[in-house]
Order: structure tokens, then C-alpha cells, then sequence
């Protein structure tokens, strides 16, 4: 469908083009069942940043606050990129791995709930 | 009670209580609930305001649209005269 | 000479409003009123038009003149007698505070939308009933203006309203509703705010709110509430008089108006949510909750007004099913969000006390106990150890309502809903299913929403930290963050004598 408009090939800026990020793009960052972070974050990323500066940097920023945090096990999470499950390759970097612009990661713990395995 | 119900809600002050006197007196299937500030009163299929039974009670002329003044919100399809302002759902 | 014989309402409202037009002599209806048709609205006969209320310009005059006296009496009598002390707690205001900046830039938005339908509307009966609301809505503007003028003098948070709306990333939820709505064509316009919002939605904003306002003995809010009220019944007839008007022109008209109505529905339920939040978690005295306010006034209510149109083939808005499922969740959902975001707002959060959580308890049996009351228990143990919890990242927000992507499938209340489409490349993600589906029939439109988190990373908003952010929507250091260690909290104890809390020391 179109937008009805009162002139003729109606169109805009696309306002969030990658262009306009300064040479990052955006990615956002979710941990399920961990509702204490009531929605995922975003984070403007170099697209050449090697997916394990992910973990390294960029998940401890968002969710470091958890009580869970301390007790990930690395080698069993398990990741969503838009909606697939997915195996990122550590030193490689997000474009490579398929993170593109306003991707979306999500992340599992297997065994980590949130407080009480409430899902919080 | 019917099916189809209408409603009106008055705010809770002196120039609005004979209207609402008048309501309660016309309309004895009307439900009214109280809120703080505000009354709403619910009937099945039609809620009438005659302008009569309001001018009885205050000893003056008093004009339906004078409604206007009180009323907070209302549901219904209006029925509006010189002589009564009613809500319809039928 | 003989006496005019005195007009009936009918003759008189039709004598005041329909013959105030006159017919064009050097320019054809289609140069003047070059908006009437793009939308795809046909309109055969104008003159079919009927106002139920047959107001007329002079009786206008009188009852808007009178409402005013009587109101600005009230703000008067308000500063000089310290009113502001005789609200329950200062927790209160803070609702205040949610409404005065989120919803009085909306009147004054209303203001002009209703200036514009009044000159493109080809009808006078139209153009008429759009300038009276037009009045209206500036008029709400300006009384709401001056209660906040009221209240900024002792409270936080108010100082900025209209700086604030064009920024902050929670006031663009209002704001895109309205500018969806005012950049559309003059009827989209009126089926947005007149049937959508007001007819359909309002009854929730207003009637707990003012309610609520005058149970916590909020006395100015009362009078410029009801006083705005008392416009809204015209407003909400307007609403209905419109789609019905729209309906008996043309049947090509149908498909139209249902697409509009099932849009701004949703929009405005998603938008109403924030007040569902004010109504279950803000008010000290609660007059009912955001479940009862929906079940009464959208379920039993809302479900009349459709059966009204049901003749025109008009149905139910499109997924309202769903806001009957997530009724149980939202508001505790929506505080939760608030409450870890309370460092980037302009009001304050708290965890309620243990007598509010049992209301909530009773209020919302199958769900409070089991999912949110933990929750909020936990947070308030965390604060009293001095860490109170903030959420350190930007929300990734819903490309169409602009909320953050907080909310919840109803039969599995852990599990976020994802949802997204390609547009010309790029990826857009969305809350419901009903938002994704507002923005795919008008991609060109919606993927040029401007969204607070990202237009902050793109640079256009006064630097990339949270500090630089605040400078930018004109916060102050007091007006955000927790409750307890507010300026508010403190000054109402030294004004009220009491205390001070403990957890607050
Ligand atoms: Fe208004
Ligand atoms: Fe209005
Ligand atoms: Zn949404």
C-alpha cells in the first residue's frame, strides 16, 4: 500500500539511513527473560567491530546490573540475530557476521531466568 | 436493563444538582454511580432532561443547552428540542 | 411593522450557521478547498450536514464566557489560598506532571488541526463546528497553561513544557500520534482526534483522571479538567455526527474510515496506556483501575458506539482484542519501564507501598502476584541497599508508536514481542502486529519518524551522553530520578511538617 497524499510520487528522507550515523550503525541489544531490562537497547557500532568486542564491551555495559550477569557461562549462550538462531564467529567482525544495520541480537543463557528464574 | 444502554456524566456541583433531581424524577430506570467530582447515569435505551422539570425546580427559565455548563461526557445519540435534551440507543 | 415570528432551534441554528456561507463567484470549489478530495472521501451533498447539538455562534459566545469566568475564578482563589498544599502527596503531582507536558501540547495541536479542517472543508456546517473547536482547544491550551504556571512555582518538571514536547523521547509518543494525524488530510484529521480519540478513547483520559484529580484534592486540575469537559461532549458528538455523515455520502467511503478508525484506535490505546500507568500507579487516592476504566468504558461502552455503526458495515477497531488481553499487564509493564528509565524523565518514580501493592494485589488477581508484585519488591530492597536500579542503555523504541518495545505476548508475560519489515532495504521493528501493519500501508510515510534514541546518536541532540541529553530537553538535575530523594519530596515534608521518610535520610 501507499500513503494517499496531496501531491503526486510523495516521499520523504528516510530518517534513520545508516548514512547518518557517523560511520556506525545501529544494533540492538535484548537478553530474554530478563524483563528487569524492560526492553532491548541500541547501540550506534563501528560495522568493522570484531563481534567479540560484543560480549566483551558492549554486553557488560547493558546488562552488567543483573544478579545473573555474574554467572553466564560464555560458551553455552545462545544468540538470535533477527530472529534466527545464530553462531557468531568472535574475531570476526559484525558485517561479516551478518549484523547489518538496525539488526536485532537477543540473547539466551539457558538456566539463567532472571531473579527467582521469574523471568525478570 | 436492555441490551443498549446510554449515558451522561455531570459534574458534582450546585448548578448541576436540579438537573440531576429532574433526571431522577423522569427517567426511573436510570442508574446513577458516584465518582469523586462526577456522577454518571446510565439508562437503557433513552435518558431524558425535560426543560420543565428542571424550571420546577429552580423557579426560573432554564434553557436545555444550559447542559452545556455541567456535562463532562455523554454516550448516545442526541435528541435535542426547545423543550428536552435526551441521549437515544435503540 | 409586524414581529419576526420567533425561530425554533432548528430554523435558528440553520439561519446562525448554514446561511453564514455564501457562493463563489471567480473561482471554482475545487481552487478553494483544494484538500477536499485527495484522501479518496467522496461528499455529494454538503447540506446534509447536521450538528445534533445546532449550536449557535452567539449561544457559543455565552457558554465559553461563562465557563471561563467561573474557571479563572477558581485559579485565582487557588494561588492565593496555597492550594497546592492540599493534594494528598507530592507523589501526586507527578501525574500532574505527565499530563501537563504530554497532553497540553496536544490541545494546542488540536487547536490547529481543527483551523485547518475548518478551511478545507467544503461544508459550513463542517467549517463551524471545526472553528468552535478549534476555539476550544486553544482555550484548553491556555487554562492548562496557567495551572502549570501554578504549580511550577513550587514542583519540578514543569518549567519547559513545549521545549520539552518537541524533544523528549516519552512526549514523542503524543506528539506522533498528532502529527500523523494533522500532517494527514482534513478527514483522516477529524476521524483521528474527533472519533478515534475523543468519541471513542477520551472518556478514559478524562473521567478517571479528573476524578482522580479531585479525589487527591487537586482542585485546579478539577476545574480546568471539567471545564475542558464540558467542550468534549460536543467534541465526541462532532465525532460520531462525522462518520456517520462520511458513511450515508458514499459507499466508497467504508474501506476508508475502517482503516482510519482500526489505526488511530490503536495508536490511541497505546498512547492511553501511559494514562493507565497514572491511573494504577500515580494517584495516592485511586478511583478505579486501568482494567475497570477499560472494561467500562471500551469493552461495554466502545462495543455500544460500534453497534451504533454497525449499519454502515463499520466493525470493531482491528485488534482490540488484544488490548482486552494485554489489559492485565500494560500498566505494571509501563511503570516498571518508567520507573528504570527515571534518570531521562522529567517526573518521578517509586515503588509503591505495601498497602498500594495489595490494591494492586486485589485489582489484578491473576497477574500481580504472580509476575509484577516480586518485581517491584525486589527493586525497592535494591534501593534501600542504595542501589537503586537505572537502565543504563537507550530503548530500542517501536517505529510507529514510538514506545520502547517493553510489551509482553499476554499468554506468555516473559516473552517480548519482536516484530519487523524491510522497507527499501532497511530494517524497522515494531511492538504488535497492529503497529507493524500502520506502517506498511504507509511505509513513505511512518520510516521517517523521528525517534529520541536514534536522532541522539545521529548527533542531534546535544552530544552522546545522558548529561549532554538532559541539557538538551531542558532538565534540571531535580526534575528527574527517584522519589524519595527528590527536591519535591523534600520540600513538601518541610512544607507539611512532616518527617522526612526514612528511606529518604
Ligand atoms: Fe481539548
Ligand atoms: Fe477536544
Ligand atoms: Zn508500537
Amino acid at each position: 500500500m501507499a500513503v494517499k497524499a496531496a501531491y503526486e510520487n510523495y516521499s520523504g528522507p528516510n530518517r534513520d539511513a545508516v548514512e547518518n550515523f557517523h560511520g556506525n550503525q545501529l544494533v540492538y541489544l535484548g537478553w530474554d527473560e530478563h524483563m528487569m531490562f524492560p526492553c532491548a537497547g541500541v547501540f550506534p557500532l563501528p560495522p568493522q567491530m570484531p563481534f567479540g568486542a560484543i560480549i566483551k564491551e558492549v554486553v557488560p555495559s547493558a546488562f552488567s546490573l543483573h544478579p545473573d550477569f555474574a554467572s553466564i557461562d560464555w560458551g553455552k549462550v545462545e544468540w538470535l540475530l533477527d530472529g534466527k538462531s545464530f553462531n557468531p564467529t568472535l574475531d570476526k567482525s559484525l558485517e561479516d557476521n551478518g549484523v547489518n544495520h538496525k539488526s536485532l541480537i537477543r540473547m539466551i543463557t539457558p538456566g539463567l531466568n532472571g531473579i527467582n528464574n521469574s523471568g525478570f | 436493563m436492555s441490551e443498549k444502554m446510554v449515558f451522561l456524566a455531570l459534574q458534582d456541583n450546585e448548578d448541576a444538582r436540579p438537573i440531576r433531581e429532574a433526571i431522577e424524577a423522569d427517567n426511573p430506570l436510570a442508574v446513577i454511580t458516584q465518582f469523586p467530582g462526577v456522577y454518571k447515569i446510565d439508562a437503557p435505551g433513552r435518558l431524558v432532561i425535560n426543560r420543565e422539570s428542571v424550571e420546577e425546580r429552580i423557579g426560573r427559565a432554564w434553557n436545555p443547552q444550559d447542559i452545556h455548563l455541567s456535562l463532562v461526557t455523554l454516550s448516545g445519540n442526541i435528541d435535542e428540542t426547545e423543550d428536552y435534551f435526551a441521549l437515544e440507543r435503540t | 411593522m409586524e414581529q419576526a415570528k420567533k425561530m425554533n432551534m432548528k430554523e435558528k441554528y440553520n439561519a446562525m450557521t448554514g446561511d453564514l456561507a455564501w457562493d463563489f463567484s471567480y473561482k471554482t470549489e475545487a481552487e478553494i478547498f483544494p484538500l477536499s478530495d485527495f484522501e479518496g472521501i467522496k461528499i455529494e451533498d454538503w447540506s446534509k450536514w447536521q450538528d445534533p447539538f445546532r449550536l449557535t455562534m452567539d449561544a457559543y459566545w455565552k457558554y465559553q464566557g461563562e465557563k471561563e469566568r467561573k474557571l479563572y475564578a477558581v485559579i485565582d482563589a487557588f494561588g492565593q489560598n496555597n492550594a497546592h498544599l492540599g493534594v494528598t502527596d507530592a507523589r501526586y503531582i507527578n501525574a500532574l506532571k505527565i499530563f501537563l507536558t504530554a497532553v497540553t501540547p496536544l490541545e494546542y495541536g488540536a487547536h490547529r488541526g481543527f483551523a485547518m479542517t475548518g478551511r478545507a472543508f467544503p461544508g459550513v456546517g463542517a467549517q463551524v463546528a471545526s472553528q468552535m473547536q478549534s476555539i476550544d482547544e486553544l482555550r484548553h491550551a491556555q487554562t492548562q497553561l496557567h495551572t502549570i504556571s501554578q504549580y511550577n512555582k513550587y514542583f519540578d518538571g514543569l518549567h519547559d513544557p513545549f521545549h520539552m514536547f518537541d524533544r523528549v523521547w516519552y512526549l514523542s509518543v503524543p506528539k506522533s500520534y498528532f502529527e500523523d494525524a494533522l500532517s494527514a488530510g482534513p478527514f483522516e484529521f477529524i476521524t483521528a482526534i474527533s472519533f478515534s480519540f475523543e468519541y471513542v478513547l477520551t472518556n478514559l483520559l478524562f473521567m478517571p483522571f479528573m476524578s482522580g484529580a479531585a479525589y487527591n484534592g487537586d482542585m485546579a486540575t478539577v476545574n480546568f479538567g471539567f471545564s475542558a469537559q464540558s467542550d468534549e461532549s460536543r467534541h465526541m458528538t462532532l465525532g460520531l455526527e462525522v462518520i456517520k455523515f462520511m458513511l450515508e455520502q458514499h459507499p466508497d467511503n467504508l474501506p476508508i474510515i475502517q482503516r482510519w478508525i482500526d489505526k488511530y484506535f490503536w495508536r490511541g490505546y497505546r498512547l492511553l496506556g501511559i494514562v493507565g500507568m497514572m491511573m494504577d500507579y500515580m494517584l495516592p487516592k485511586r478511583v478505579m483501575s486501568w482494567k475497570e476504566g477499560w472494561e467500562m468504558y471500551f469493552e461495554q461502552n466502545g462495543k455500544m458506539l460500534f453497534d451504533d455503526l454497525a449499519r454502515y458495515g463499520i466493525t470493531m477497531p482491528k485488534f482490540w482484542e488484544q488490548s482486552v488481553e494485554e489489559k492485565e499487564h500494560l500498566t505494571h509493564q509501563l511503570w516498571l519501564t518508567f520507573y528504570s528509565y527515571g534518570h531521562a524523565a522529567a517526573f518521578h518514580t517509586w515503588i509503591p507501598d505495601d498497602s498500594e501493592l495489595d490494591w494492586l494485589s486485589e485489582k489484578y488477581p491473576n497477574t500481580f502476584d504472580k509476575y509484577y508484585r516480586p518485581r517491584l519488591v525486589y527493586l525497592r530492597e535494591q534501593e534501600k541497599l542504595g542501589k537503586r536500579f537505572y537502565n543504563p542503555s537507550l530503548p530500542q523504541l517501536c517505529q510507529t508508536c514510538q514506545i520502547p518495545m517493553v510489551y509482553t505476548d499476554p499468554k506468555n508475560p516473559t516473552k517480548r514481542v519482536y516484530r519487523e519489515t524491510i522497507y527499501n532495504g532497511d530494517r524497522f521493528h515494531f511492538c504488535s502486529d497492529a503497529c507493524k501493519e500502520i506502517f506498511e500501508h504507509e511505509p513513505e510515510k511512518m520510516s521517517q519518524a523521528w525517534l529520541p534514541p536514534h536522532q541522539i546518536f545521529q548527533g542531534n541532540c546535544g552530544g552522546a551522553t545522558i548529561p549532554d541529553v538532559l541539557k538538551h530537553y531542558h532538565f534540571t538535575e531535580n526534575d528527574g530520578g527517584e522519589f524519595l530523594h527528590s527536591r519535591d519530596n523534600a520540600n513538601w515534608n518541610l512544607w507539611k511538617g512532616l518527617t522526612p521518610d526514612e528511606e529518604a535520610a
